[in-house]
């Protein structure tokens, strides 16, 4: 087992290396001239040429790529144009929105995915199984930023039911950042009314966001557990007198959650590239925004930071998976 | 002959596919006393393996549908139970051993856990009292010790994919022995495992007969393996019964011309200068199954009789019977 | 199958076969299922739009962008059932004209990730040692950022605009490609007939066209007909972010960017061109899951 899990961490380490080459070598192919971008349309040949110096632009490629890195391991990423502030101290204060956006739009995904899968697998090819079935394709299917604006049309525009964007009222006072996640913090703070309008404001975006996540974790989980209730070790289970309830929940969707857990790693990732999408319909002031406007810009030294910031996430979501999969597979757990 | 404890009656049995339906079950006539030993033999493919999970209702349903009959365990028949009932059955009354035990052990929960859902899912089902895990782990214990597997503190807390072959079967016989049953339905539980390993479940299979008083049902393609442990001994062809005869007397004269055939086609290691015959032509189709005896494209003595009229089982001579129009009692083999 | 008894399945496997019954089984499957009915149709009907585009359209004059200003964000109605944009323009004929730009974008984009990944993927897989390692950890690299920030910081360096977008987005997608062929690829190595083959002094070259190609065709079928439908997705959501197409061109993601400054009165600006994304989209997925119940017998479920 020790040896599985220095084998992931050092695996993850290797790609976190290959994915600082990656942001190097992107930075690299970018036709505009990040010292003319930063000394601004009115400068002079010769300011360039200073701002090229100080940057180290004029030194050749490798050593430059030392620079780079040696940059990074001191979290020092640049600095945004528009913003005027570190990159690094703005990735600070947006990530945690994002994170807290995407944590609850794989909780939906997960409480709602799992058990539909559970009943749909249930009743194969029964009416509830084709009702979620459309669910499951479609939910792939819809943009999300178009289905962002459908809600808002439908619960913001026209019933009033929600606040259309942003993350809290901008006539509420802004709390100290605990966690920086605003549901636990507000909760810790025991602020029971800032925590009922955080959740009002976070749940349109959390809801597009999970769509598509817990449409596929349904379709996968259900067909695992298809393909699990009809395993030898069912018929077996079933044969010795073994509860239907405890073979559901437990010998079968043990099998079942196998392949539902490589898919929910798959999925973080596609959900941190979708809140690109869903921040930007919302107003959600996370590093999907972010990199978004600061792209727009020609800014190009945030849409690294974050690109470097969601590739992590994504590593390190990949290896809580694969440490979960040694827990929940014995026979991983001893090779 | 006392009542017997399973009697099984006209069970048709077909499964639906998308190429059409397939009458896997033909027409299957068989009755168990208690205590008795009840071999089944055939080819892969002739329906034993469905006949005995249809026993627990244990096809799964739809594909597979019941087409007529009745299986009556202890008078009741099991086709008609509602569902808590052979819940009831399950494990408690008639329990199973199978084939592969790799695939029939669940990967990734510890035999404890397996051993003990049984032993608390049989209780609940019989609604009383369910005993507490600790309570079920120190019976799963007695039970493994009681299959012969050493060290069964250390085996409860093992994942399947940590022992052997032979230990696996091991266990799974321990637990179908949780609920004490008064059937064993053993589908068969060799095929999977090394020639040695074989011979030793087979004792360990004969001498909990022999303790426990069990009746048993054993599923096997390899009449060796049958005649060892059977008294009586049923020979299964394309989803029919052709034959049923005590073990002795089927090997030395058999009567049916499959059996016949599948007699002559094992080599017999006193005379290996007869050189064991095959049965010429291949397993027929089950959704298009030959007319009237289902063996006559492959028999040699088959008549027009036996291209139009099903032959039903008939006693030839005492506790014999075949279904076979040309079978009489003076037949013998070669 | 696995409902099935072994016996059974055997016994099916063994009537499998012969191409009139294949047919059979094909027309079979898409006709039991509705939902690959409907992906047929859908992309048939996006293909159509595509082709005949120019010459249906209500208002050919607004497929450039005339300035119209009398007749700006009108509602729907019998003159023009999707209603008005911001300068005049009739949307039913922005969406139609929009549909060729996302199909040819759509396929383009996947074409080119199959061209490059296949190859690589079959090459890594065949090959094994330290050319295979190389491959796939470069591939890998590419699949550790997830796919649409990838493209974004790909645009930031190259520049927005639907060129550069669908550049990012090749860049983006081959990786899928190699991982899919080189399973393939990999699979059947092992398998005995490649054994048997390579034994009988067959060639890597012939190895490669007679046995893993066409074992790899049918995945690989499936994966591009679904990608497809996620590239129109990704093209509509570039467009949509400001990084891909420039207003005025009738593209989907972008119109629904210039709309979304209209909502909530003017909601039809931002409702249909978004609809017609989703059942392209839909119709993809949709037909790629059909053909992969056609084309890979194993994931039948009967």
């Amino acid at each position: 087992m020790l040896t599985y899990i220095l084998r992931r961490i050092g695996l993850a380490g290797l790609m976190l290396f290959g994915l600082v080459c990656l942001t190097f070598v992107i930075a690299n192919i970018a036709p505009s001239d990040p010292a003319a971008l930063a000394a601004g349309p009115d400068a002079g040949r010769s300011q360039i040429e200073n701002l090229r110096r100080e940057y180290g632009l004029d030194r050749p490629l490798h050593e430059q790529f030392v620079r780079y890195v040696t940059d990074l391991v001191q979290l020092e990423f640049g600095r945004s144009v528009a913003t005027g502030r570190a990159v690094g101290t703005d990735l600070a204060r947006y990530f945690p929105a994002t994170l807290e956006l995407c944590l609850v739009a794989m909780a939906i995904g997960l409480l709602f995915g799992v058990p539909l899968g559970i009943v749909s697998a249930l009743h194969k090819d029964g009416p509830i199984d084709h009702v979620t079935r459309i669910f499951a394709v479609s939910g792939v299917a819809l943009p999300p930023f178009w289905f962002g604006l459908l809600l808002q049309l439908a619960f913001a525009a026209w019933l009033g039911w929600l606040p259309t964007s942003g993350r809290l009222s901008v006539f509420t006072e802004p709390m100290e950042p605990i966690t920086g996640l605003l549901l636990v913090d507000s909760l810790l703070a025991g602020n029971g009314s800032l925590f009922l309008e955080a959740a009002s404001y976070i749940a349109l975006p959390a809801l597009v966001l999970s769509f598509p996540c817990l449409a596929q974790i349904l379709r996968v989980n259900r067909s695992e557990m298809v393909e699990a209730l009809r395993a030898d070790y069912i018929v077996a289970a079933r044969a010795h007198g073994v509860r239907q309830r405890r073979i559901v929940v437990v010998h079968a969707l043990k099998n079942a959650m196998l392949p539902t857990l490589a898919i929910i790693g798959l999925r973080w990732g596609w959900m941190m590239s979708s809140t690109v999408l869903v921040e930007t319909v919302f107003d959600w002031p996370g590093t999907g925004l972010y990199a978004v406007s600061s792209a727009i810009a020609g800014d190009f030294k945030p849409v690294m930071g974050v690109t470097l910031i969601v590739g992590l996430n994504f590593m390190i979501a990949n290896l809580i998976v694969d440490l979960l999969y040694g827990v929940l597979d014995p026979r991983l757990r001893s090779a | 002959m006392t009542a017997p404890l399973l009697e099984i009656r006209d069970y048709r049995l077909a499964f639906d596919t998308f190429d059409g339906t397939l009458h896997v079950l033909d027409g299957i006539d068989m009755a168990v006393a208690p205590g008795e030993t009840l071999g089944i033999v055939g080819e892969t493919g002739c329906g034993k393996s469905v006949l005995a999970r249809s026993i627990l209702r244990l096809n799964p349903m739809p594909p597979a549908r019941v087409v007529s009959g009745e299986i009556r365990f202890r008078g009741a028949d099991v086709l008609a139970l509602p569902p808590a009932d052979i819940r009831r059955l399950r494990g408690a009354a008639v329990a199973m051993v199978f084939q592969d035990p790799a695939t029939y052990l669940n990967p990734l929960l510890t035999v404890a856990t397996q051993m003990e859902d049984a032993i608390r899912g049989q209780d609940a089902a019989k609604g009383g009292p369910v005993r507490r895990r600790a309570a079920a782990r120190d019976v799963a214990a007695e039970l493994l010790a009681a299959v012969g597997l050493p060290e069964p503190r250390r085996l409860l807390a093992s994942y399947p994919h940590q022992l052997s072959g032979g230990m696996r079967q091991r266990v799974l016989i321990a637990m179908a022995l949780v609920g004490d049953p008064s059937l064993l339905v053993a589908d068969e539980p060799t095929t999977a495992l090394d020639v040695t390993v074989q011979a030793q479940v087979l004792a360990l299979i004969a001498s909990l007969v022999r303790e426990r008083g069990l009746t048993l049902i054993l599923i096997s393609h390899d009449l060796g393996v049958v005649s060892a442990s059977c008294a009586r001994v049923a020979v299964m062809y394309a989803g029919t019964v052709v034959e049923e005869a005590p073990t002795g007397p089927l090997l030395e004269r058999p009567l049916h011309p499959y059996s016949q055939g599948l007699i002559a086609a094992v080599p017999d290691l006193d005379r290996p200068e007869v050189r064991p015959k095959g049965i010429p032509g291949s397993i027929p189709s089950l959704l298009d199954p030959p007319s009237g005896c289902r063996f006559h494209p492959r028999c040699e003595r088959a008549t027009e009789r036996c291209m139009v009229e099903k032959p039903l089982l008939r006693e030839l001579l005492p506790g014999r019977r075949v279904a076979c129009h040309h079978a009489t009692a003076g037949d013998s083999p070669q | 199958m696995t409902d099935v008894p072994a016996s059974v399945a055997a016994e099916v496997a063994q009537r499998r076969g012969g191409a009139a019954r294949r047919w059979r089984l094909a027309a079979w499957l898409i006709g039991r299922s509705f939902a690959s009915m409907l992906g047929l149709v859908l992309v048939a009907g996006i293909v159509g739009l595509a082709l005949l585009g120019p010459w249906i359209v209500p208002y050919p004059e607004h497929v450039i962008g005339q300035v119209n200003l009398g007749d700006k964000l009108k509602p729907p109605s019998m003159a023009n059932w999707f209603g008005t944009d911001e300068v005049g323009n009739d949307i039913l004929t922005r969406i139609i004209v929009g549909a060729r730009l996302s199909l040819l974008v759509g396929v383009g984009i996947t074409f080119a990730a199959a061209a490059i990944g296949v190859p690589l993927g079959i090459l890594a897989g065949t090959a094994g040692g330290r050319l295979r390692e190389t491959i796939m950890r470069f591939t890998d690299l590419f699949l550790s950022v997830p796919g649409l920030v990838l493209a974004i910081a790909l645009v930031a360096a190259l520049g927005p605009g639907i060129g550069n977008a669908m550049i990012a987005l090749i860049l983006v997608w081959w990786p899928g490609y190699v991982r899919l062929s080189e399973s393939k690829a990999l699979a059947i190595r092992e398998e005995p007939y490649i054994e048997a083959a390579r034994v009988s002094g067959a060639s890597r070259f012939r190895i490669l066209w007679r046995h893993v190609l066409p074992n790899a065709i049918s995945p690989l079928i499936v994966k591009m007909s679904m990608d497809i439908g996620q590239a129109i997705l990704a093209v509509a959501s570039l467009g949509f972010i400001g990084l891909g197409a420039k207003p005025p061109t009738p593209e989907w993601g972008a119109m629904i960017s210039i709309a979304r400054g209209y909502l909530p009165d003017y909601w039809w600006y931002a409702v249909f061109p978004g609809l017609f994304i989703y059942l392209s989209v839909l119709g993809f997925n949709l037909l790629g899951d059909g053909l992969r119940d056609i084309l890979d017998p194993r994931s039948h479920r009967t």
